[in-house]
C-alpha cells in the first residue's frame, strides 16, 4: 500500500496511529464520555461531523494563511474555526435532530475543547495533504475515534457489575483499561507497511 | 439596587461592546504574536540552520563548506525555499574541491515517515552514510535504525552507481534479510526489526533513482561551486 | 489582622493547586499531554512549564480585563487570549531549541485545548483580582508539572534507563520499553493514580479516627 494512498491515509487514522490510543488525542471525552454506550457512540459520531467541517475549513484557512504568509495567525485561527464549527453542529443539531440534541447535553460544547480535532487541524496541515486526502484523514480520525470510545464504553459497562477495589474505582480502571486496549492496538502497525 | 444594574446588560443587546471588546483582543493578540515572531525569526532559522549544518557534516566528513542547490527542470540552481524541485547539498573542503553530495530521502516505516539525510560520493559513485533526521519507530526495536553500529555499516560504501546510460541505479538499492547481505548494493536488515530496515532501503533507493541520473549532468557546475555562471540546459 | 488572612490566602491559593486541586490527578484535566509528553523527564519538564507559562500569562490578561469582557463573549475571548499566549510559547520554545521542539511535536500547540487553562480562566481568573489569579495559577502549573514529572520520571527510569538524559544503569540494563508506548503512559498513570486515592483514604480515614478519639474522649 503507497502511504500516500487514500486507504492507507485512512487505515493510519483509524487503527495504526490510533487518535486515542496511540495518539493520546481526544482523551477528555474518551475518559469522560464513555461510561455508557448510549452516551458514547453518539458522542463519536458527533466529533467525527466536527472533525470533517473543521478540516475542511482548516484546509481552506490554511491556503489563505500561507498565500498572505501570516501562519504565525494559524493556531488562533484554527482554535476559532472549531469553536464555531462546534456551535454550528449544535445549532444544527438542536434544529434538525433535538431528540440527539437533548440527548448529548453537555457533551457538544465539550468538543470544542477536545484535542483530537486541533490536532487533526494540525496535523493535516503538518503532513501537507491535499484536500481529498484531509478528507479521509478525518474520516479515519474520526472513524477510529469512534470504534475507540465504543469499545471502552463497553468495557467498562462490563465492569460496572464486577467487584473493584475502592482505590481503583474511577479513573483508575479506566486508564488500566485504556492501557491494555492500547497496547492490544499495537497489534494494528505495520499494516499498509509491507513490501 | 444593584439588581437594575445587572439586569440592564442584557437587556441592553451590548452588541457593540462586545464586538468592541474581542476587536480590542484580538487586535492586542495579533498584536502581540507578530512581535515575538519577529523577535524569535533571527534565532529560529539559526537554530534550523545550524541544525541543517550538522546533520550534512554527518554524512559529508571533512566538508568545511556547504552549499545548498535545487535541482528542478533539468537545470541546477542556488536553492530557493519557493521552487520545487530536489534539493540538495554539496560538501567542500578547505580547496574547495567537491567532497559529496548529501540529499534527503524518505519512506514509511513501522509506525510513521522516517526522514533520513544520506551523503553521495561522486568518485566511486557509492553512498558514504545516512543520518537518521526524523522517525518515530519502537524503542528497542526499530529504532535500532539509529543506534545500531552494525547496521551503520552497510552504508560505510553502499554501491549506488548508475547503468551506462545514465537513467537508472546499475542495481537498485535493496535491504536483504539479516545475514543474506552479498553485494554491495544490498542493505544488511537488523534482525528483529525487518520492516524499519526495509523502510531505510526503500528511502535510499527511492531518492537515488530519482537524484542520481539528474545530478550527473550537473557534477561539472557543482565541482566549480558556481551554478549561476555556467547555467546548463 | 486583615494582613494576616490574606498571607494565609495567598499560600493557600497556592498550593491548593499542588494537592488538593491537583489538575491530573485530582480534576483528571489536561490528560491528553500528560500522557503523550511523559516519555522522558527532560520533555515533561518543558511541557510543565510551557504550561504554567501560559496558564499565568493568560489567566493575568484575563483577570487585568475580567471587568471588561462581556459575559455572552467570554469564552471566545478566552480562548483568544490563549491561543495568543501559546503561540507566543511555541515560537520561544522554537528559537531556544530545535531539538526540545522537534521532541515536544504538535502538543505545543495543543496547550491551547487543555481544559485546565480554560477551565482556571472561567472558573477563577474571571473572578479574582490579578496577584491572586497569577499566584494560583503558578500553584496550578506547579501541581500539573509536578504530575507530569512524576510520570516522566517514572517512565524515562524503568523505560530507557536514564534520568533526564543520565544513563543510570549502564549498558546491561533490558529496558521495559513498554514504559515508553502510548500503553505504558497509560498503565503508569493509572498505578499512580492508584496511589495518590490511597495516601486519600488513608488520610481521610485517620482524620475520622482522630475525630472519634475526640468525640468519646
Amino acid at each position: 500500500m503507497q502511504p500516500d494512498s487514500l486507504s492507507f491515509i485512512f487505515l493510519n487514522a483509524a487503527l495504526i496511529n490510533n487518535f486515542v490510543l496511540a495518539l493520546f488525542l481526544g482523551l477528555c471525552p474518551f475518559l469522560g464520555v464513555s461510561a455508557k454506550l448510549e452516551t458514547a457512540v453518539p458522542m463519536g459520531l458527533a466529533t467525527c461531523f466536527v472533525m470533517l467541517v473543521s478540516s475542511v475549513c482548516a484546509y481552506g484557512i490554511n491556503l489563505i494563511l500561507t498565500s498572505f504568509h501570516i501562519e504565525f495567525l494559524r493556531l488562533i485561527a484554527y482554535i476559532a474555526v472549531i469553536a464555531s464549527a462546534a456551535q454550528l453542529v449544535e445549532m444544527i443539531l438542536k434544529k434538525f435532530m433535538p431528540g440527539l440534541f437533548r440527548a448529548l447535553g453537555i457533551y457538544l460544547p465539550l468538543i470544542t475543547t477536545n484535542c483530537a480535532i486541533l490536532g487533526l487541524a494540525l496535523f493535516q496541515t503538518f503532513k501537507q495533504y491535499d484536500f481529498v486526502q484531509s478528507l479521509t484523514y478525518a474520516i479515519g480520525a474520526g472513524a477510529g475515534f469512534t470504534l475507540a470510545i465504543t469499545i471502552m464504553a463497553g468495557l467498562r459497562e462490563r465492569t460496572e457489575l464486577a467487584n473493584v477495589p475502592n482505590v481503583a474505582k474511577g479513573a483508575a480502571l479506566s486508564l488500566m483499561i485504556a492501557g491494555l486496549l492500547s497496547l492490544s492496538f499495537m497489534g494494528f502497525a505495520g499494516l499498509g507497511g509491507s513490501l | 439596587m444593584t439588581n437594575q444594574n445587572e439586569e440592564q446588560s442584557p437587556q441592553k443587546t451590548p452588541t457593540l461592546p462586545m464586538i468592541a471588546v474581542l476587536g480590542g483582543v484580538a487586535m492586542l493578540s495579533g498584536f502581540l504574536v507578530v512581535l515575538v515572531f519577529q523577535l524569535t525569526k533571527p534565532y529560529i532559522a539559526e537554530n534550523q540552520r545550524r541544525a541543517t549544518q550538522e546533520a550534512v557534516s554527518k554524512v559529508i566528513p571533512d566538508a568545511v563548506v556547504q552549499k545548498q542547490f535545487l535541482i528542478a527542470d533539468g537545470e541546477i540552481s542556488p536553492f530557493d525555499k519557493d521552487k520545487k524541485g530536489l534539493s540538495i547539498f554539496a560538501g567542500y573542503d578547505a580547496g574547495g574541491a567537491l567532497l559529496g553530495i548529501a540529499a534527503p530521502a524518505n519512506a514509511q516505516g513501522y509506525a510513521d515517515m522516517i526522514t533520513l539525510l544520506y551523503g553521495y560520493d561522486h568518485t566511486c559513485e557509492c553512498i558514504r552514510g545516512i543520518r537518521i533526521l526524523k522517525m518515530a519507530e519502537t524503542p528497542g526495536l526499530g529504532d535500532m535504525i539509529k543506534l545500531d553500529p552494525q547496521f551503520q555499516k552497510n552504508f560505510v560504501r553502499l554501491d549506488a552507481s548508475l547503468n551506462k546510460e545514465g537513467s537508472a541505479l546499475k542495481n537498485p538499492i535493496v535491504t536483504v534479510k539479516h545475514g543474506a547481505k552479498k553485494n554491495n548494493w544490498e542493505i544488511d536488515a537488523i534482525s528483529g526489526a525487518t520492516i524499519s530496515s526495509r523502510a531505510v532501503g526503500k528511502a535510499l533507493n527511492k531518492s537515488a533513482q530519482m537524484l542520481l541520473p539528474k545530478l550527473r549532468p550537473h557534477l561539472p557546475t557543482l565541482r566549480s561551486g558556481q551554478p549561476d555562471l555556467a547555467k546548463i540546459k | 489582622m486583615k494582613q494576616k488572612q490574606d498571607e494565609t490566602l495567598t499560600l493557600n491559593v497556592f498550593t491548593e493547586g499542588l494537592w488538593r486541586e491537583n489538575p491530573v490527578f485530582v480534576m483528571l484535566l489536561g490528560m491528553c499531554p500528560v500522557l503523550a509528553v511523559s516519555n522522558t523527564g527532560f520533555n515533561a519538564l518543558a511541557m510543565g512549564l510551557a504550561t504554567t507559562f501560559v496558564l499565568v500569562t493568560s489567566g493575568a490578561i484575563v483577570s487585568l480585563l475580567r471587568n471588561i469582557i462581556p459575559k455572552q463573549a467570554r469564552i471566545a475571548t478566552y480562548i483568544i487570549i490563549i491561543a495568543t499566549f501559546v503561540t507566543i510559547v511555541d515560537y520561544l520554545i522554537q528559537a531556544i531549541s530545535l531539538e526540545l521542539y522537534n521532541a515536544l511535536g504538535a502538543f505545543i500547540q495543543l496547550i491551547v485545548v487543555n481544559c485546565i487553562i480554560l477551565g482556571r480562566a472561567e472558573a477563577y481568573a474571571s473572578r479574582q483580582r490579578l496577584v491572586k489569579t497569577v499566584i494560583n495559577a503558578l500553584g496550578m502549573g506547579a501541581g500539573f508539572t509536578l504530575a507530569l514529572l512524576c510520570l516522566g520520571i517514572v517512565r524515562e527510569v524503568l523505560g530507557a534507563g536514564s534520568l533526564f538524559g543520565i544513563d543510570l544503569f549502564g549498558p546491561r540494563f533490558e529496558p521495559w520499553v513498554i514504559m515508553i508506548l502510548p500503553a505504558g503512559g497509560f498503565i503508569v498513570l493509572s498505578l499512580l493514580l492508584l496511589g495518590f486515592n490511597w495516601i486519600n483514604q488513608r488520610i481521610s480515614a485517620r482524620k475520622e479516627e482522630t475525630g472519634t478519639h475526640h468525640a468519646a474522649g
